[in-house]
């Protein structure tokens, strides 16, 4: 509550609102805006200096980083940590595995949640609404409770340490499944009609009329997954042990907890930090636009 | 959804000569991938610890082989009991993580509703500017955080370099197990324990030890978690803030409310469905504490950024103490049911008679019920 706490330090608004106010405002609105921007700027600057500082610290040697951390500039510029990175650590094979994953999964979740969607926005079945009921049930279940759950079941299953025991559990996305089943029920039903009478089956016609149609929806979903499954760091721990099989995020957990590396290797760290948030960086200024709006149109009805 | 009756109702005239059978089947193929995914790697896991919490399977072979024994609620009684180690370092793993959620959710939620506030002004240049500044922390990965953390609060790093501007010594955060409340308590004067909080209470846990406060480290998580999160929930807050209409802001003005009271007694309610989603998501999440510490600090120092999550997994993998790591996991799953249902409780008690009482007539033509409905998913939402 402290944050509220600091508002009413805004130039306070004409006492006597009503009689003067038109008069008052003008006064007052030029400090007002200043106090705002002001404050937004000195907001703004905390939000992103630590990135700045990242960056600029990954290109600094290691005992300037330690001795200098708040120059942005560094004074010997040097790469060494990018080159360490790619020559001499398991980065690139890190790098490849998380794409490999994150290509899938994103993949199969389009897939998989339009189906879905589709069904329980459009396909009248027996034992729809206990579908439906369980999936809501399913998404109250917090992740971190199914660590060891997870590693139970995939070692069962005999795909520990593969690809697909890495890809398959993640593809359970039930969030996925209603924006896809939010979005059918808002195209109008008349389309498919016309494709039905046309003679399509009901794949042909969810295939190549629904899906081209939910295009926005679908890309909301591309990017939720591509996010959700590059940052995703629990279930690859309990999912592989092999290095071979490392993502970036275990492979930079593991780097930034000393398990791999000795001393502090500032410049390291946080060179491989940078370069993982680069591709979800790339997807988030890309798509800027649309993924505000899907966060926030998840909530929305 | 009613929606849903819509189309079974249109689309039936055209349906009519296919059997109804072939429909449910198309149905089920439609649907199947997800079910079979979610019911094998969610339902069937779920079961399969519940069983593992009950037995003394030790990590070798399959805990469903003859040779694993049940021992009923033994693994519980061990976490419970207030006596052992496991016990004591759940006590401790509870406490931190309590102290994490308290400041953590109330800060977070103020913290986004003042920024959706500030970026949503009617008048303001750079609006796309601030709010990217502000969400970008959202979208990184909770381990590149943790990285940059690890170095902006390390003994020579970014804040206590600030700190210094200001003639403050930075303590070396990670490195420091002192509590908070302890810290303050020995500025005044007061450096030991009473007799009376001395004895071991609740899980093991002496009452000084309950009332020491988040450790120095685990409040360079807390404020992490208020910088990663703030974002998200900034979002859902500007959503919510633009399906109030101007109107009713309006009418608040010309009856001579001012900024500070259309705050409260206008837009404040009217964000009543939004700000409940929120706290139950920050709620939810607070109680998952895993990445950062598996990242950061393994629990140290001193076990003061343990958590029941990263206990659960620690006493599992690492201490091959499966039963105990899956009963923690499913005690953690009590507490966060249990939690979020006592807050739907309390947020739905005094949420019709204030609305009614505090909102203008006219709110109810706008439907601030529009905005959002608490139940509905967010996609990802870092916790």
């Amino acid at each position: 509550m402290s944050q509220l706490a600091t508002r009413p330090a805004t130039p306070t608004p004409p006492s006597s609102p009503s009689p003067g106010r038109k008069r008052g405002r003008s006064a007052g609105t030029g400090r007002r805006a200043l106090f705002l921007y002001a404050l937004l700027a000195v907001l703004a600057l905390i939000y992103i200096l630590p990135f700045l500082v990242q960056v600029s610290s990954s290109f600094k040697t290691e005992p300037e980083a330690a001795q200098n951390p708040l120059g942005l500039v560094p004074q010997n510029w040097t790469s060494a940590a990018y080159t360490q990175l790619f020559a001499a650590s398991d980065f690139p094979t890190w790098a490849g595995n998380s794409f490999i994953v994150t290509l899938f999964v994103t993949a199969g979740r389009v897939f998989f949640n339009s189906l879905a969607g589709y069904a329980l926005a459009r396909i009248p079945f027996r034992g729809r609404g206990l579908v439906f009921a369980l999936l809501i049930a399913v998404m109250a279940v917090p992740g971190v409770v199914l660590l060891i759950p997870k590693f139970l079941v995939i070692n069962q299953l005999g795909i520990y340490d593969s690809y697909p025991g890495m890809i398959l559990p993640l593809l359970a996305d039930a969030a996925g499944v209603f924006i896809m089943k939010n979005f059918f029920e808002s195209i109008p039903v008349s389309v498919e009609e016309q494709a039905r009478i046309d003679g399509a089956g009901t794949f042909r016609t969810f295939w190549s009329v629904v899906l081209p149609m939910a295009r926005p929806a679908v890309m909301t979903i591309v990017i939720l997954s591509f996010q959700g499954s590059w940052n995703e760091l629990n279930h690859f721990i309990v999912s592989t042990q092999d290095p071979g099989l490392t993502t970036l995020t275990k492979g930079v957990a593991q780097l930034s907890s000393g398990q791999l590396s000795q001393g502090t290797q500032y410049p390291l760290k946080l060179a491989a930090a940078a370069l993982m948030t680069v591709p979800v960086a790339i997807v988030f200024f890309v798509f800027q636009k649309r993924i505000m709006n899907a966060s926030a149109g998840a909530v929305k009805e | 959804m009613a929606s849903s009756t819509i189309p079974r109702g249109t689309a039936g005239t055209t349906r009519r000569r296919t059997p109804r059978g072939r429909q449910g089947l198309t149905g089920w193929l439609f649907i199947s991938p997800v079910v079979v995914i979610l019911g094998l790697f969610l339902v069937v896991p779920v079961l399969m610890a519940a069983w593992v919490s009950v037995s003394d399977w030790t990590g070798r072979g399959s805990p469903l082989s003859g040779s694993v024994g049940f021992v009923g609620t033994e693994n519980y009684a061990a976490i419970l009991d207030g006596e052992g180690l496991t016990s004591r370092d759940f006590g401790t793993s509870i406490r931190n993580n309590l102290y994490y959620v308290l400041l953590v959710v109330p800060l977070q939620t103020a913290l986004s509703i003042f920024l959706a506030v500030l970026v949503n002004r009617q008048v303001l240049r750079g609006r796309g500017f601030f709010r990217t500044a502000f969400y970008f922390p959202s979208v990184t990965s909770s381990v590149a955080i943790t990285v940059l953390w690890l170095f902006l609060f390390s003994s020579t790093g970014v804040v206590n370099r600030i700190l210094s501007f200001v003639s403050v010594t930075g303590p070396n955060w990670f490195q420091d197990p002192r509590g908070v409340i302890h810290v303050v308590l020995a500025a005044v004067g007061v450096g030991t324990a009473p007799g009376a909080l001395q004895e071991p209470g609740f899980l093991g846990i002496s009452g000084w030890e309950w009332l020491a406060g988040p450790s120095v480290a685990m409040s360079a998580f807390i404020l992490m978690a208020i910088f990663t999160t703030s974002g998200t929930f900034m979002l859902l807050f500007i959503a919510a803030l633009q399906n109030i209409s101007g109107e009713v802001q309006e009418a608040a003005m010309v009856d001579g409310a001012n900024g500070w009271q259309r705050f409260w007694l206008v837009t404040l309610p009217m964000l009543r469905p939004t700000l409940f989603t929120v706290l139950t998501l920050g709620l939810i999440g607070s109680w998952q504490v895993f990445d950062q510490i598996y990242t950061g600090t393994q629990g140290g120092p001193a076990k003061t950024t343990l958590t029941p999550a990263y206990l659960s997994f620690s006493s599992a993998f690492n201490n091959q103490r499966w039963g105990e790591g899956a009963a923690i996991a499913f005690i953690l799953f009590a507490i966060i049911v249990v939690l979020t249902l006592l807050q739907r409780f309390a947020l739905r008690e005094r949420d019709v008679p204030r609305r009614r009482r505090m909102v203008p007539v006219t709110v109810s033509s706008t439907g601030a019920r529009t905005a959002s409905s608490p139940a509905e998913p967010v996609g990802e939402v870092r916790r």
